[in-house]
């Protein structure tokens, strides 16, 4: 089985960082597995986004252009994508940040408003995390098992002490209906 | 008997100078100097492209010829990887003063551990008297056949007083090669620019006012005149730096 | 099992560098290869070894050359506008029969171009790029895992024959990361070259790092034995992947990402019944003239698929002396094809002549 997963949003919203845990729960289940950023004169504010491929094969091309699931985390992003997303697939949207819904009847969808429950809780940078919780709870691409283990090797040991936060954040996405 | 003997660290090799030039002078100073220290067999040259581009067959000491202006970017990368040689360039004002002037700028700005060797003789000799970035004002060259007219192209650059401007280079000195008094004295400030490595101190550039009578269209006596009436008011001799000095005399 | 590491294509070339003992890094900095450099600022200053920011791209390959002839391992890397730079050292660095690495994460060009990923860098890779006679070993990777072994592998040729080597990467493969397994730390070789300046102890014959030659004989001969040893690698070092060949009745022929887009359109053309198969080559010089040869025989066309105007669709015609028709899908300035229009273009091979 292949996973295309499209990550996007706006510089600053960790886009980079939550492929990165993604590819890094891959490795450490053993997968084959891409993470390609955009790169460029991109800076908090301005746009990002992240092509993230999970396989039990050799992956080909590592740029996702039909995303199997598309997270959204701000408005662009979801105009941008939501067309290219494979009929059956899903789109997690952010709905703190995204007022409008999915158009598309052929995938499925789920509303999280990420930003105000990472505010709510005190955690205002780590909406990209609660997505993920939510992500790992409806998708079963990578497994929430080892999830300490991904978190630790993607928070680097300068910044341990961030451990436990981004395991709260995936948690409370996790726990979201 | 006094033996007038050639340094070791010249090869047989004939040189291929004009008569008159006073490239030879300058080779035989650098040879003497890296026979005084005895650092021959540690020492490695890098030619520049210029008249001296064939440095590399009369240098006893391993060589590598350069592009046009790199010298000083060779001779980091050579003295990166051993430290523990003696590094040298030998260029001339077209070669380090113009193409070359970015490279010649950084490795005094890094006070990379080098020797350079700069002969100044306000033309491009090589490819037959062109303006160099050091000729004088007025001067006529193949290139300016009415004469350097600084409105059109600039005023001549003078490398000693330019380079000992920054803070990193240890040593900027300035000498002539146009009278007894004068190459014995190079002799000494060019073996002092070589001391300088050996110790570590760093950078340590001698510019060496020299004479092109071929394309100055002087016989070999007038060229050295010239040097003496023209070049050296322009190009005043002397160190223009000397941190060690400097830091010594601070501390007295 | 060995470990496997989760890198950006970038970092594994500079971390396999170190590995199979380059202490001797010199760059300038541009986009998109800067990770490379920031690893070697960071890593070499701890291990003894040399970074160095040079005050330009030319600078920094005359530090290369510097190196090169003392006979130590050194690299530089740059991105397109950097490597034109560089084209001057390059020639001088080939002309003096010296080894080092170059490496260009290509970015969109003519001019400064953009920052996005390209292989537009392919003639001037392949075919001189500076002036004179004289080639590289031109290395393309296509993964995470190619810039790491063909760093190893690029040293290892440029130092058995002699002259500079090049991993001709691109944006995305820089950028990207997968996992990988790094080679082997080796030790640092410090063993002599007979042709190196190292001082000559007042024991030998000086040595003469040089590409110049007044008399033209003597640079003629220069120029046939160093073409000598170009025939040598042709012989010896051609590299490339074949994917799905075996009974195609279409050949693909792309490298680096366009080679894993165009895995991608081969599976679905597959999917649809189209016996379509790839040839990734992955030394770019020497090319795969004689695989390309042999898959004429038995394909009805080619598909030339490039990050560029098309370049290499020239020298797959040349390979194949024009037997079978070849035809481009080409994206330009940073843009990247996608599957479908790769598939696009293999079909309207099938079809016939676009």
């Amino acid at each position: 089985m292949t996973t295309q997963i499209l990550i996007a949003g706006f510089g600053g919203q960790g886009i980079l960082f939550a492929g990165k845990f993604l590819a890094n729960k891959g490795l450490l289940e053993g997968r084959q597995l891409s993470w390609l950023p955009s790169y460029g004169p991109e800076m908090r504010g301005g746009t990002a986004n992240c092509s993230v491929v999970l396989s039990d094969q050799p992956i080909g091309s590592p740029i996702v252009t039909k995303p199997d699931v598309l997270i959204a985390m701000n408005l662009p992003s979801l105009d941008k994508y939501e067309s290219a997303v494979v009929p059956g697939g899903v789109i997690f949207v952010d709905s703190a940040l995204i007022e409008r819904k999915v158009r598309r009847n052929d995938v499925k969808a789920y509303y999280i408003p990420a930003t105000k429950l990472a505010q709510q809780n005190g955690i205002p940078t780590l909406a990209n995390m609660i997505m993920l919780g939510k992500v790992m709870r409806e998708c079963d691409f990578v497994s929430y098992e080892g999830i300490e283990d991904a978190v630790r090797t993607v928070v680097s040991a300068k910044h341990a002490d961030l451990f436990d936060v981004n395991l709260r954040a995936i948690n409370i996405g996790r726990e979201i209906e | 008997m006094v033996v007038f003997d050639k340094p070791k660290s010249l090869t047989d090799a004939e040189l291929h100078y004009c008569p008159g030039c006073t490239h030879g002078i300058i080779h035989r100073l650098v040879a003497e100097a890296i026979d005084a220290l005895g650092i021959e067999g540690k020492a490695i040259g890098v030619a520049p492209v210029g008249c001296a581009v064939m440095a590399y067959n009369y240098f006893a000491c391993d060589m590598v010829e350069a592009a046009h202006g790199r010298a000083p970017a060779v001779a980091t990368g050579i003295k990166r990887s051993l430290p523990d040689n003696i590094v040298f360039t030998y260029q001339g004002d077209g070669d380090l003063a113009s193409i070359g002037m970015a490279e010649t700028v950084h490795a005094a700005t890094r006070n990379e551990n080098i020797t350079v060797i700069f002969v100044n003789n306000a033309i491009y000799g090589m490819t037959g008297g062109q303006m160099a970035p050091t000729s004088l004002p007025g001067q006529v060259t193949q290139t300016s056949p009415y004469g350097r007219d600084v409105k059109t192209a600039g005023y001549p650059v003078k490398i000693a007083e330019l380079l000992s401007a920054l803070d990193g280079p240890e040593f900027i000195a300035r000498v002539a090669v146009n009278n007894v008094k004068n190459v014995r004295n190079a002799k000494k400030v060019i073996q002092k620019a070589f001391e300088n490595q050996i110790a570590g101190k760093g950078f340590s550039l001698v510019e060496v006012i020299s004479s092109c009578p071929t394309n100055w269209g002087m016989t070999p006596q007038n060229a050295l005149n010239w040097v003496e009436e023209k070049m050296i008011p322009y190009y005043p001799l002397g160190i223009y730096k000397d941190k060690s000095a400097e830091k010594e005399g601070e501390a007295k | 099992m060995a470990n496997k590491v989760l890198m950006k294509g970038n970092e594994a070339i500079a971390e396999a560098a170190i590995r199979v003992g380059c202490r001797h890094y010199f760059g300038y900095p541009i986009t998109p290869q800067t990770e490379l450099a920031a690893y070697m600022a960071k890593r070499m200053p701890k291990i003894g070894g040399t970074f160095l920011q040079a005050e330009s791209e030319i600078a920094a390959i005359n530090m290369v050359y510097g190196v090169a002839g003392t006979g130590r391992r050194v690299m530089t890397s740059s991105s397109s506008p950097g490597v034109s730079l560089k084209q001057e050292g390059i020639s001088y660095i080939a002309g003096s029969d010296l080894p080092c690495l170059i490496v260009n994460v290509q970015r969109g060009g003519p001019g400064l171009g953009g920052i996005q990923p390209s292989q537009s860098d392919y003639f001037q890779a392949t075919k001189g790029g500076g002036h004179g006679d004289y080639h590289l070993i031109v290395l393309a990777p296509s993964s995470v895992q190619e810039m790491a072994d063909m760093t190893s592998l690029a040293f290892d040729l440029a130092d058995k024959y002699l002259m500079p080597a090049m991993l001709l990467a691109d944006g995305t493969v820089g950028q990207m990361m997968e996992p990988v397994v790094l080679p082997e730390e080796r030790p640092v070789e410090f063993t002599e070259k007979e042709w190196a300046v190292t001082g000559t102890k007042t024991a030998r014959p000086h040595h003469i790092v040089n590409s110049l030659y007044l008399v033209p004989e003597e640079l003629e001969k220069k120029n046939f034995a160093r073409y000598e040893r170009y025939a040598e690698v042709e012989k010896n070092e051609v590299r490339y992947e074949s994917f799905m060949m075996e009974d195609a009745e279409y050949c693909v022929v792309a490298f680096g990402i366009a080679a894993r887009v165009s895995k991608n359109a081969v599976a679905a053309a597959r999917a649809e019944g189209v016996k379509v198969g790839l040839i990734r080559p992955i030394t770019l010089w020497p090319f795969p003239k004689k695989a390309l040869a042999e898959a004429a025989d038995k394909v009805k066309g080619f598909l030339s698929v490039e990050l560029s105007m098309g370049q290499m669709i020239e020298d797959v015609k040349l390979a194949i002396e024009c037997r079978r028709p070849v035809e481009l899908c080409r994206r330009a300035g940073g843009m990247i094809p996608s599957p479908d229009e790769v598939l696009e273009g293999i079909k309207k091979l099938q079809g016939g002549r676009a």
